[in-house]
């Protein structure tokens, strides 16, 4: 069955069909041409194909289409605004935080709502690990920059084969601390 | 031979496409923008072995959106002997998960949807899928085909008596298990058949390969075949053979003739056909003085093949190279049962091999009572041990110091369990790894020198995320003696001269001496024809990889020693490794940024390997159960601690122009080894079977 939905994709609005088993993750590679978020498993479990969905992360082949009609998603190439690389981008060339690539558009989408999350004072199941005894629950903003156990707990759900992992965390702690 | 001079070589430059591919804009195979695409998608078999008896598409072909549904009764006959890629030319079933058929339709969902409705019938045969069950001559053989590079079998002396005499004797079994390589590009290829031929984007490490086997099953001229590969989105080996989903998609091209057909496989369709790493299960037998001087060594492996093609992960064939021995014995038996193909997986042979002999070296130190880094500098040979030619450089012994210094190796009491830290068990282990130095046979490059000082260097050599396209285009600058801006690297295309695969960690050392070559002829011609100006319409060379002539006469290997800090948790065994720290002796670096991130990417598969991952067979029916990335666990980020990459200075003029010996795996080899010998170091319990999971530790 096909249904026609609208789509802001990296500022743009889009109206198209899809079919009603269409992920938002082959609506954007498959229908509109968008292959910035990859496949990598298509069953939520390597994070390729991360997106902001309606301003947080999400991964998009979890995602039906038609159940986000209206949506405004950005990928990793609408991060880019107007050519410019977003400084999360720049620190992973900088640091070499991939090989292949193909993890990476989905780690800096991640990485970016990723450090957002947790200057908004989000926890993590690192942040609970209080020696004091406290639950956490009140934190505050999570320093990133000191805490690099904090960005690994939470970029845990972006798979790196290549294993860029430990050039990544140096990558997050920068543009975290500035 | 001497090394040529780095002016662009050893700087530590951003990759080139680096910009592309944090914006996702690089086009891996998929990607690529073609005009309709049709999709296809495969059923797979669901019996290990036996014979259909019945295919019924009628539900299938009646889907709206259905353009073909492929099975053996109407896909061409295939021009190859090679049986894994022998798909759908008969009623027979040879492993669990084989294609059986295939559904071509309009979208993606449409096509997967029809599979699903592809009803297919059996008679099923007993099957024999169990590595540990194989005994006896019957099953168990020598393998036929090992890289010709390295024996099969080696013997030197007299083992049997040099262990019998032995002051010291250990006799262990070491298993590691069947590992899936996983690269997060799931393989992928779009297929466009037309009258002219057929265009190929693949998700390949040998694009030159996958023209010529297309060509071959297709009875097609390799002109007629082009392979396109700008980004590959990993590979680790599997996808340097060719595999049966290449194959499937050229016959749904053609079925489709001028339709594109796009074909990415699964996640849990890699697990059956892309290749994988053979469980081993090994037996070493060392002999030693009571200062641990080795006086025999033998080192026995029994891997698993399919019954379509042979391939050996050859966990003994490091062994001979490593230690100074005067009694040596390696042998290897391969079972073929009724699975798929195992294939090269990240150093194929060193990375399971020398789990099994670093680990042994271990418990030789703990017996004889030496420190593991002083152990393995008493058995540094003087030459090759096995056939007394030198080594090119060996750097081992030179690893081994400044590892130990770097990670601050001393003081360290050897005792087991000796060391707390609020409820962990802390503990350290070091490991020594090796991988050949190689070049490979089948480039060509062309270099085309233009009026206006720019060079064009093209060649279908492949960047499957290891730098290629940035430390080729380094070594290019000094061959030609320009500034890098001055070269184009064309690259990832059979349009350009035929390159050798990328493998063996030798990618760079095949297409780097062919360059050299190619730089050499445009220098002569331009001095001995054109007075050291390049003419208007520019000039144009192209060369073979030239031969090493110091091949047969010297050893060529990298060396390393790996170091690891391991905590186990006192009460649930919970492992965790805060510390990694490799050194390497790999000759020249190119570029010691890229270099860096792919020793410490080897080092952390190493650790997957020690910790994470096992592919789980159902011997019920020949499959391998956690076949998807929630239940086959790779390192994550939150596994993986601190990973510190270093390197010597070394200078080897005997292995190629630019002096480089290979980077892509010795950052895996004895990785697992290090980290098993520290969970002893910290526990006491010595686990000799991969992965090291928390229920081995817990008393
Ligand atoms: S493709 Fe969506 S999580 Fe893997
Ligand atoms: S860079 Fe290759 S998977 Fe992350």
């Amino acid at each position: 069955m096909d249904t026609e939905i609208a789509l802001r994709v990296d500022g743009a609005d889009h109206r198209l069909t899809v079919d009603t088993r269409t992920t938002l993750l082959d609506a954007l590679r498959e229908r509109l041409g968008n292959t910035s978020p990859k496949k990598g498993c298509d069953h939520g479990q390597c994070g390729a194909c991360t997106i902001l969905l309606d301003g947080r992360r999400a991964n998009s082949c979890l995602a039906l289409a038609v159940a986000h009609d209206g949506a405004d998603i950005v990928t990793a190439a609408g991060l880019a605004a107007d050519g410019q690389l977003h400084p999360m981008q720049r620190s992973f060339i900088e640091h070499d935080a991939f090989q292949c690539g193909y993890c990476t558009p989905g780690q800096i989408v991640s990485a970016v709502a990723m450090v957002e999350e947790a200057a908004t004072g989000w926890p993590s199941a690192v942040t609970y690990r209080h020696p004091d005894g406290t639950d956490g629950t009140d934190t505050g903003p999570v320093d990133l920059a000191a805490n690099p156990d904090e960005i690994r707990e939470r970029m845990s759900g972006n798979l790196c084969r290549c294993a860029a992992y430990a050039n990544m965390i140096p990558a997050i702690q920068e543009v975290a601390r500035s | 031979m001497s090394t040529i001079a780095a002016r662009v070589m050893g700087q530590a430059l951003d990759r080139v496409e680096g910009a592309d591919k944090v914006r996702g804009l690089a086009p891996y195979a998929f990607e690529h923008p073609v005009p309709e695409p049709a999709y296809l998608s495969a059923v797979r078999s669901t019996v290990a072995a036996g014979q259909i008896t019945g295919i019924d598409c009628s539900r299938a072909s009646a889907q709206s959106g259905v353009l073909a549904v492929l099975t053996y009764l109407n896909a061409p006959r295939v021009g190859t002997d090679d049986g894994e890629l022998r798909i759908l030319q008969s009623d027979q079933v040879a492993f669990r998960g084989q294609f059986v058929a295939a559904v071509i339709a309009e979208t993606s969902e449409i096509a997967r949807h029809a599979a699903g409705l592809v009803r297919v019938d059996y008679r099923p045969r007993p099957h024999d899928v169990e590595l540990a069950d194989a005994h006896g001559p019957d099953q168990l053989r020598v393998p036929q085909q090992i890289w010709p590079l390295f024996p099969i079998e080696t013997d030197k002396g007299d083992v049997d008596a040099g262990l019998a005499s032995a002051a010291i004797q250990l006799d262990e079994t070491y298993r590691t298990p069947w590992y899936h390589h996983n690269p997060l590009e799931p393989h992928t290829t779009i297929a466009c058949w037309t009258t002219e031929g057929v265009t190929l984007y693949v998700s390949t490490q040998y694009p030159a390969g996958v023209q010529h086997t297309v060509a071959e099953a297709f009875r097609l001229e390799p002109a007629q075949v082009r392979v396109r590969s700008p980004h590959v989105g990993g590979g680790f080996g599997a996808k340097l053979p060719r595999h049966s989903d290449v194959i499937l998609a050229v016959m749904a091209a053609q079925l489709v003739a001028g339709r594109p057909v796009r074909f990415a496989l699964t996640r849990h369709q890699m697990f059956s056909q892309t290749g994988y790493r053979s469980p081993t299960i090994q037996r070493v037998r060392l002999g030693a003085d009571t200062d641990g001087r080795l006086v025999a060594v033998a080192h026995e492996s029994v891997e698993q093949t399919s019954r379509l093609r042979e391939f050996a992960e050859h966990a003994t064939r490091a062994t001979p190279t490593m230690y100074a021995t005067p009694h040596l014995r390696t042998r290897q038996r391969l079972a073929a049962l009724d699975l798929p193909s195992p294939t090269i997986m990240r150093a194929p042979g060193e990375s399971t091999g020398l789990f099994a002999l670093e680990s042994a070296l271990d418990e030789l130190a703990i017996a004889c009572g030496v420190d593991p880094v002083e152990l393995r500098v008493r058995n540094e040979p003087a030459e090759h041990p096995l056939d007394g030619l030198p080594f090119s450089s060996r750097g081992l012994v030179g690893c081994l110091r400044e590892g130990a210094r770097r990670f601050g190796w001393q003081p360290r009491d050897a005792t087991p369990r000796a060391r707390r830290d609020n409820g962990w068990l802390v503990g350290t282990g070091m490991a020594a790894s090796t991988y050949p130095a190689m070049q490979l046979p089948g480039t060509k490059v062309t270099i085309r020198a233009t009026p206006d000082g720019r060079h064009i260097v093209s060649l279908a050599a492949v960047d499957i995320g290891t730098g290629t396209r940035t430390a080729l285009a380094q070594v290019a600058a000094d061959a030609l003696r320009v500034d890098l801006d001055r070269v184009e690297l064309r690259l990832g295309d059979t349009a350009y001269p035929p390159a050798a695969q990328e493998g063996g960690s030798a990618g760079i050392s095949s297409w780097g001496a062919t360059i050299c070559a190619g730089a050499d002829e445009l220098r002569r011609r331009l001095s001995t024809e054109y007075g050291d100006t390049v003419p208007a319409d520019g000039l144009e060379v192209t060369v073979d990889m030239p031969e090493n002539q110091y091949l047969g006469r010297y050893v060529m290997h990298s060396f390393g020693a790996q170091f690891a800090e391991v905590r186990v948790h006192e009460e649930t065994g919970e492992i965790r490794v805060p510390r990694q720290l490799g050194v390497y002796a790999v000759g020249r670096v190119v570029n010691p940024k890229t270099a860096r991130s792919q020793l410490i990417g080897g080092m952390t598969m190493g650790l997957s390997m020690a910790l994470h991952e096992a592919s789980v067979l159902d011997p019920r029916y020949g499959h391998v159960v956690n076949h998807d990335l929630a239940s086959y666990h790779i390192s994550s980020n939150a596994d993986v601690g601190a990973v510190e990459a270093y390197w010597i200075e070394e200078d080897d003029p005997y292995v190629n122009p630019m002096g480089t010996k290979g980077i892509g795996e010795i950052g895996i080899v004895g990785a697992a080894a290090a980290i098993a010998n520290a969970v002893h170091h910290a526990t006491g319990v010595r686990v000799r079977e991969l992965p090291i999971t928390c229920d081995k530790l817990l008393p």
